[in-house]
């Protein structure tokens, strides 16, 4: 592909987005970057994997932590700047990806190929992914979902401008609910070679 | 109660509230809260013009003694302390702009041949030393880096040394009046000098400096001897790779020099630290002309505008009594003897700067020492040396206590090794306990 492509996904927990991720990454022939970049991170800088996971996409926790002349010594802050460090090299070095979560859209923000989506579900649909991915009832897949969320929206707000799912902060918004996954993955790649071809990234 | 003292102690918990919270940006915080003292309690509640004029304190810039001379006793913003400041860190600045902080630690390292138990013993003196005179973040900064880097090619863990590190630039900032914020608040407001300071505060801490070192080798020397490792000296960066002009190098080399000398005989030369921090920055900004814009640029102006906010919201607590509250409830519970007030400044100074910002906490215990010592010179002196060694020392024990600790942590989280709050209160606790309890025995013998 000659021009480069980052494309970065927030999504609601259960809504497939990563799996979204995952298939318009192949159809396109990219790279793939996700949670499993922790592991590669820990390896590269020699650190315990336990600490990176442990802080991976939290905030941190007033009081415990402070900031002097922008060094912050809160180990989530850590966590978030080895991410964008890394996912920074990788748009430098000219590769192109598809990125699940962990603030893309800021860490990738201005850089001309990037492209940002969203993706959203019913709560039916989004329950019933839960329950027969994690295998839980419907009462623990409902607070898992309520939960995640919470928790997303909270990391996301907390270091982005825009608001968590909010249109605006997006390039693209879609219900995967309503279109399927298939459909989902067809459409955003559609979306994504026609941005290509109009060449607007 | 009236109505001005509840306004501005609420005042006074908000500003600490959203200082510690980092919700914003501190000079902020501090500013604004210091323009509600003015305007709300000072203006309104108070209709006190004379105590607004008192507290802004600007007049006392063009008194005589401000610069040379007996300084003037003032109630308000500090600008001796701003200026000094102001003055250190332009100072600083020119000497990181001509690399004379990383020289400075490449060539120790190399004057005990790279070896790992030698830099770690001579890194932590270095941090003692070099935060007498100079801000123990910049210190830290530098030290904390090069300690890094020797670590990657000497195949040792940075962790024990940069831990070790800033508590000695914490201990190192209570020997001398400059070393650290709360010191030059409590010289600046009580007119101590520099020498005041180094006879004794310095001569504390430099007995605890030699239990320190002791401890923090003892802790440490297995995790150090099983993980240095000795390795070809070429690959290691000349100290002379850290200069990059070698003018001004010495230029900034001999103004630290002059700083040092001005600061050590103030009590002959009756300059004050107004003065020296004045003539120290200007003279700075004339060799590194040149470089003048990145220098300034570099000045942390926040930190000095957090000082005019705080200054304010303190003497806005003064001038309501809120500070007689404090002093009243000190005296009944020590019954007025001296012994039980020293203990109770040191370990709620060290308590409370272990997890609050020391910088608000010693600028409010300074009027409260002040009130407590009703007069007496003497006790006026031990409560002041008690309150410096616990605010230095009590922000040491904690990873947020003090800004050193800040930095020092921050770069080595950003060089992939992680210190969490029990790795770094594991050593800096016991460490922290046995610093206040060795320095409180002293300040029984000496003085009470």
């Amino acid at each position: 592909m000659k021009n480069q492509i980052l494309i970065t996904i927030g999504r609601e927990f259960g809504s497939a987005g990563h799996e979204i991720g995952e298939c318009i990454a192949k159809k396109l022939g990219i790279g793939f970057y996700d949670r499993a970049m922790l592991y590669e991170l820990a390896s590269n800088l020699k650190i315990d994997e336990d600490i990176i996971e442990k802080y991976d996409e939290r905030n941190r926790v007033p009081f415990l932590s402070r900031t002097v002349r922008n060094y912050s010594n809160s180990l989530e802050d850590m966590v978030f700047e080895f991410q964008k460090n890394y996912i920074s090299e990788k748009a430098d070095s000219g590769e192109s990806f598809v990125l699940v979560g962990r603030c893309g859209e800021l860490i990738l923000k201005d850089r001309p190929g990037h492209i940002s989506i969203f993706i959203l579900g019913n709560k039916e649909e989004k329950i019933a992914r839960i329950k027969e991915k994690y295998n839980l009832n419907t009462y623990d897949a409902y607070w898992e979902m309520v939960r995640s969320d919470r928790k997303r929206k909270i990391y996301h707000n907390s270091r982005c401008q825009g608001k968590w799912g909010d249109p605006r902060a997006y390039d693209m918004c879609i219900n995967s609910s309503s279109f399927g996954v298939d459909n989902t993955v067809d459409l955003l790649v559609y979306y994504i070679k026609a941005r290509l071809s109009n060449s607007q990234i | 109660m009236n109505i001005a003292l509840i306004v501005a102690v609420l005042i006074f918990c908000a500003m600490f509230l959203l200082v510690v919270s980092e919700k914003f940006e501190k000079q902020h915080v501090t500013l604004a809260c210091g323009a509600l003292m003015l305007i709300v309690v000072l203006g309104i509640i108070m209709r006190d013009m004379n105590a607004i004029i008192d507290v802004l304190n600007f007049k006392s810039i063009l008194q005589g003694g401000f610069w040379i001379g007996e300084a003037p006793d003032s109630l308000g913003i500090d600008w001796a302390t701003i200026i000094f400041l102001g003055g250190m860190m332009i100072m600083v600045e020119g000497m990181s702009e001509a690399g004379f902080f990383r020289w400075l630690c490449l060539r120790l390292a190399k004057a005990v041949n790279y070896r790992t138990i030698p830099i770690f013993i001579v890194f932590m003196l270095l941090a003692a030393v070099l935060s007498m005179f100079i801000d123990s973040i910049t210190v830290i900064m530098f030290l904390a880096a090069v300690t890094v880097e020797l670590s990657k090619i000497l195949k040792f863990n940075p962790i024990p040394c940069i831990l070790s590190e800033i508590f000695c630039a914490n201990l190192g900032g209570s020997i001398t009046m400059c070393g650290d914020p709360p010191n030059i608040i409590i010289g600046s407001k009580l007119h101590y000098s520099f020498s005041d300071f180094l006879l004794n505060t310095g001569l504390i801490a430099a007995i605890c400096l030699v239990f320190v070192i002791i401890y923090f080798y003892f802790i440490y020397r297995n995790e150090l001897r099983n993980s240095g490792k000795q390795v070809d000296a070429s690959s290691i960066p000349d100290p002379s790779e850290a200069i990059k002009n070698k003018k001004d190098f010495l230029a900034n080399a001999v103004i630290f020099a002059l700083a040092i000398v001005l600061l050590t005989t103030n009590i002959m030369t009756h300059m004050s630290v107004a003065f020296i921090g004045a003539v120290i920055g200007l003279i700075t900004c004339l060799v590194n002309f040149k470089k003048i814009g990145t220098i300034l640029k570099r000045v942390d102006y926040k930190l000095l505008l957090f000082f005019v906010g705080l200054f304010i919201v303190v003497a806005g607590l003064e001038h309501t009594g809120a500070i007689n509250e404090i002093v009243e409830l000190i005296v009944q519970v020590s019954g007025g003897n001296i012994k039980m007030m020293v203990a109770i400044v040191i370990w709620v100074s060290a308590v409370a700067s272990a997890f609050i910002d020391n910088i608000p906490f010693a600028a409010t215990m300074v009027p409260i020492i002040k009130t407590l010592a009703a007069g007496d010179p003497a006790v006026q002196a031990t409560l002041a040396w008690t309150l410096s060694i616990g605010t230095d020392v009590g922000g040491a024990a904690t990873p947020i206590g003090a800004s050193a600790n800040v930095v020092g942590t921050a770069v080595a989280n950003r060089n992939g090794y992680p210190i969490g709050w029990g790795k770094y209160c594991k050593g800096a606790v016991p460490a922290t306990i046995m610093v206040v309890t060795i320095s409180m025995i002293i300040i029984f013998i000496r003085y009470c």
